[in-house]
């Protein structure tokens, strides 16, 4: 379903320029960091390109149809969502709503529930969980349809070392077998560790973007960024 | 005083009694009530939860309307089903007047308004919350309502039991469709009525304190049922 290609995408609301306009190509294999300052347009970029956020102008589009393309992504959300059910119902939620019937949608989610550390926890209350439980419940929900496309919102924002190493083993896990992953994060150590290519937003705008973001630099604005002063 | 009293006397009598006049007239309120619920619960769940889901051009009105229905007076719906279905009237034919199928339809219409409303603001803060989810994971409109139904049930039987409280204890609409006649469309609320304009303050009393005690037992029961209040949030 790759290439992802945003053309003059641009979100507008209440007569501010959220993002914008972005001319941005998806191809290939590999984990793409989108980096950059608070409100630069990072979570909106995401959503751009899930295509649940309404554009103002322009336009994405996947090598295949739009219908096909959004069943096979998924996105974790930076406040994940929990369904007021069991773990294993939240797992699996999604297989159900593609229509397979209980019984395998619950095996699959048991198998999932294992992978996370969550296999004795399978008929607790979702809501019950705890922060790194919930994000790791989220981001199996989001794999359980084996998406060709995954997009993350600050996954580890708020987590723990060892929550955010059992996040990340299972993304580069993911990600060498062939999902393509778009992951938004402030926290420069995990782009470095997990990284293939990069993005880099400042105020709505890509400012500069390729394989060398992380390690070569070409703007000052971004250099300053990963040196950790402030930029704006 | 003495008539307070003498009331608690009477229902205790009537209870202890088994009285059979009783018994009919408290089955039927059940079952006029029970049976108006189910059918408003089958319209209002969907009605309120689509008005949460779904945005188009004259939502807000559709949702004000809902809102100032909630206060319809029940007499002026009694008197529009009356003309309905009376001899005269469009449904006439059905031979539908005075019976508790006429009730049942009043009652409908009247608690219909009160739970899609309260169901659309459960809907509402429940659906915000879910939102970015179903859409991401793609879920059709059917789904989208489907899944804040199951997971809202808990503000469902909110909704129901208001719906409940209403119909049960409702005399206006039921008094001029049913006709209050007896072993036919006599329900407790409007056997109070009748028996307060009589003068038999005891009796009218002693009917008025089963028909709380059955509002209060169906209310528990149905918290019991479902633990409500054992779970938090769930």
């Amino acid at each position: 379903m790759l290439p992802l290609r945003v053309t003059g995408a641009m979100v507008r609301r209440r007569g501010k320029t959220l993002l914008g306009p972005i001319d941005l190509e998806l191809a290939g294999t590999g984990l793409t960091v989108v980096i950059g300052p608070n409100g630069s347009g990072k979570t909106t970029l995401l959503r751009v390109m899930h295509g649940i956020e309404r554009l103002t102008a322009g336009q994405i589009a996947w090598a295949v149809p739009m219908a096909e393309a959004r069943q096979r992504q998924a996105y974790v959300f930076q406040q994940p969502t929990m369904l007021r059910r069991s773990v294993a119902d939240n797992l699996a939620f999604p297989l159900r709503l593609s229509g397979q019937p209980q019984a395998q949608a619950r095996e699959t989610a048991a198998e999932w529930a294992c992978r996370i550390g969550l296999g004795d926890a399978l008929d607790r209350p979702a809501l019950r969980l705890s922060g790194g439980e919930r994000q790791k419940l989220a981001l199996a929900r989001a794999l359980i349809r084996s998406p060709k496309v995954l997009f993350l919102d600050e996954p580890c924002a708020n987590l723990d070392g060892r929550a955010t190493r059992d996040i990340e083993a299972l993304l580069v896990e993911v990600r060498d077998t062939g999902t393509r992953i778009v992951l938004a994060t402030h926290d420069m150590g995990q782009a470095r560790r997990l990284a293939t290519e990069g993005v880099f937003l400042r105020s709505g705008q890509v400012w500069e973007s390729g394989t060398t973001l992380l390690t070569a630099p070409q703007t000052p604005e971004l250099a300053a960024f990963l040196k950790g002063d402030i930029v704006l | 005083m003495t008539d307070i009293l003498d009331g608690f006397t009477a229902a205790f009598y009537l209870l202890i009694g088994l009285d059979s006049d009783l018994i009919e007239i408290s089955l039927r309120s059940l079952h006029v009530s029970l049976t108006a619920l189910l059918f408003a619960c089958a319209i209002a769940f969907p009605l309120g939860t689509y008005l949460a889901v779904q945005r188009f051009r004259h939502r807000r009105t559709v949702i004000s309307v809902l809102n100032a229905l909630m206060g319809l007076p029940p007499v002026v719906v009694g008197l529009i089903v009356y003309v309905f279905l009376s001899r005269s009237g469009p449904l006439g034919v059905l031979g539908l007047l005075f019976t508790p199928t006429a009730m049942i339809i009043a009652q409908v219409i009247i608690i219909t308004p009160l739970i899609a409303s309260i169901t659309h603001q459960a809907m509402r803060d429940l659906w915000a919350d879910y939102h970015d989810l179903l859409i991401s994971l793609n879920a059709t409109k059917r789904q989208r309502i489907a899944t804040l139904i199951i997971d809202g049930r808990r503000n469902l039987l909110t909704a129901a039991l208001a719906g409940f409280g209403r119909a049960i204890g409702e005399v206006g609409a039921i008094m001029i469709v049913g006709g209050n006649i007896d072993h036919a469309t006599r329900v407790l609320t409007t056997a109070i009525a009748l028996e307060t304009g009589k003068g038999d303050f005891a009796l009218a009393l002693g009917l008025g304190f089963v028909l709380i005690a059955l509002a209060l037992l169906v209310n528990l029961s149905i918290h019991w049922l479902s633990r409500t209040e054992s779970d938090g949030l769930w």
